[in-house]
């Protein structure tokens, strides 16, 4: 059994939350540049270059890099074999508090959907823990922003659908949600299981490896088929028409029910930031 | 084209302003979002004057990100303003010149617009910290409970936008993407 302090996770937390919020992780940094050489639209090509120099000046000056510095997203991959001393649910939440003080991000949370009261410190982070084997504990921060999220949607396709209905499904997600979502994008899409199952497949698959396809060999070629006919419906960055609609199509998938399709997009803007650490 | 235009904006300058066109906005604007917006409208319905006068100015759809010490403003760029939309055809008529955001507008602003000569900039969505720098003032002038959702009177200086809904109700969203569409 190896002891692991709630006060270790809050620190990592608290770090991870503002790196994630003034630097993008090296893979979109790769897919951006790419993106960028493929833009066909001088406005659009404008617009990745005023994208690239944000980055430059939210790393030099400390400026984060959105305003919306999300909703904190936390992956707690949880090893058998660890003890947390303390509480882990607390110990997360701590760490959103201070990394959203003190890293000057913005408190975008309110405390009731409906009666609407800012909670001030952008607590509570939206939480998802899996006990997995092993003796780490392994952390993922994504800071969501609202503006893509709430261009996300949900399908439940009937399995006689099959791949065009899911593909279809996918790129009319993304065709309604035009310049709303912040283009270029990254489409988060979690295909199988249940209703709750493949939205969070699509929230996680955002925060997998850009250059990384899935190992599954129809997935992955669905992923590139999906990236080339949304980057043909001409969105274009900033929604003003372009080559380059979305940088990446991550696909996660799970087994299903006999009568079912589930089908989940969740999209993300360029700005998909995500920070990863083993404790 | 590509102009340099002052805030407050006359009407004039907005009935020049063509979808596509690039301009640097230099001037007095003021920032609204959702709480903001629901505020005003509950101020209006209780027949109560606005926090700001309308009449030609500028509202930007933006919350920031807290400022560092010695600087204006954090992070500053647009919000989705089709979750204005339900509030904006009023503000119009009341006298609102220009609206800067990102994404869509629905029938009924896009109407409101026409109607009074008005205008719709897109910012960079995603590009806070770039934008942030146009900003060179930044003062709450209502609501201050709201924090990041307070309005403040913004002092800018070339603030990048591009006319996506002008006068006459050209929409620069339906028109560029056809240019490329190949699916």
């Amino acid at each position: 059994m190896r002891e692991i302090q709630a006060c270790e996770i809050t620190a990592a937390v608290k770090e991870m939350c503002i790196e994630a919020n003034y630097t993008l992780s090296a893979d979109m940094k790769k897919r951006f540049e790419e993106a960028s050489e493929q833009e066909e639209s001088p406005l659009g090509r404008m617009i990745f270059s005023q994208l690239q120099e944000n980055l430059r000046i939210a790393k030099e000056d400390r400026i984060p890099i959105c305003q919306d510095t999300g909703m904190a997203i936390v992956f707690l991959n949880v090893g058998q074999e660890v003890h947390i001393n303390g509480d882990l649910t607390k110990a997360v939440n701590e760490g959103v508090r201070q990394g959203y003080e003190e890293g000057y991000l913005r408190k975008s949370v309110v405390r009731d959907p409906l009666e609407r009261e800012n909670t001030g410190d952008n607590t509570p982070a939206v939480i998802h823990t899996s006990l997995v084997p092993g003796d780490q504990l392994e952390i993922t921060v994504a800071p969501k922003g609202f503006g893509s999220e709430n261009m996300s949607r949900i399908f439940m396709l009937k399995p006689a659908d099959g791949a065009e209905g899911v593909k279809e499904a996918i790129i009319s997600a993304v065709r309604d949600a035009g310049p709303n979502a912040c283009p270029p994008i990254v489409v988060g899409v979690g295909i199988g299981g249940t209703f709750e199952k493949c939205a969070l497949m699509a929230k996680h698959a955002l925060t997998r490896d850009l250059n990384e396809p899935s190992p599954v060999p129809y997935v992955r070629e669905m992923e590139q088929e999906l990236l080339k006919r949304i980057n043909g419906l001409g969105i274009g960055p900033g929604g003003l028409g372009g080559a380059v609609t979305a940088l990446a199509v991550n696909i996660e998938t799970y087994p299903t029910h006999i009568a079912g399709l589930p089908v989940a997009v969740n999209i993300c803007c360029h700005v998909n930031r995500h920070a990863h650490r083993v404790l | 084209m590509e102009y340099h235009i002052q805030a407050p904006v006359t009407k004039e300058t907005a009935a020049m302003l063509k979808a596509g066109d690039y301009v640097y906005i230099s001037g007095t604007i003021y920032t609204a979002r959702d709480a903001a917006h629901k505020r005003m409208e509950e101020a209006l319905n209780r027949g109560e004057s606005l926090p700001l006068d309308l009449k030609g100015n500028v509202i930007y759809y933006m919350g920031p990100s807290p400022a560092r010490e010695g600087r204006p403003i954090g992070s500053a760029g647009p919000t989705t303003a089709s979750r204005m939309d339900r509030y904006t055809p009023r503000l119009l008529d009341l006298g609102l010149g220009a609206m800067i955001g990102k994404g869509k507008r629905s029938p009924e602003v896009i109407e409101a617009i026409i109607r009074n000569g008005s205008v719709y900039f897109a910012a960079v969505g995603g590009a806070g910290a770039i934008l942030s720098k146009c900003i060179e003032k930044s003062e709450i002038i209502a609501y201050e409970d709201l924090g990041t959702e307070a309005i403040r009177r913004l002092e800018v200086r070339n603030f990048p936008a591009v006319v996506v809904i002008d006068s006459s109700g050209r929409n620069l969203y339906e028109t560029e993407l056809l240019k490329y569409r190949k699916e």
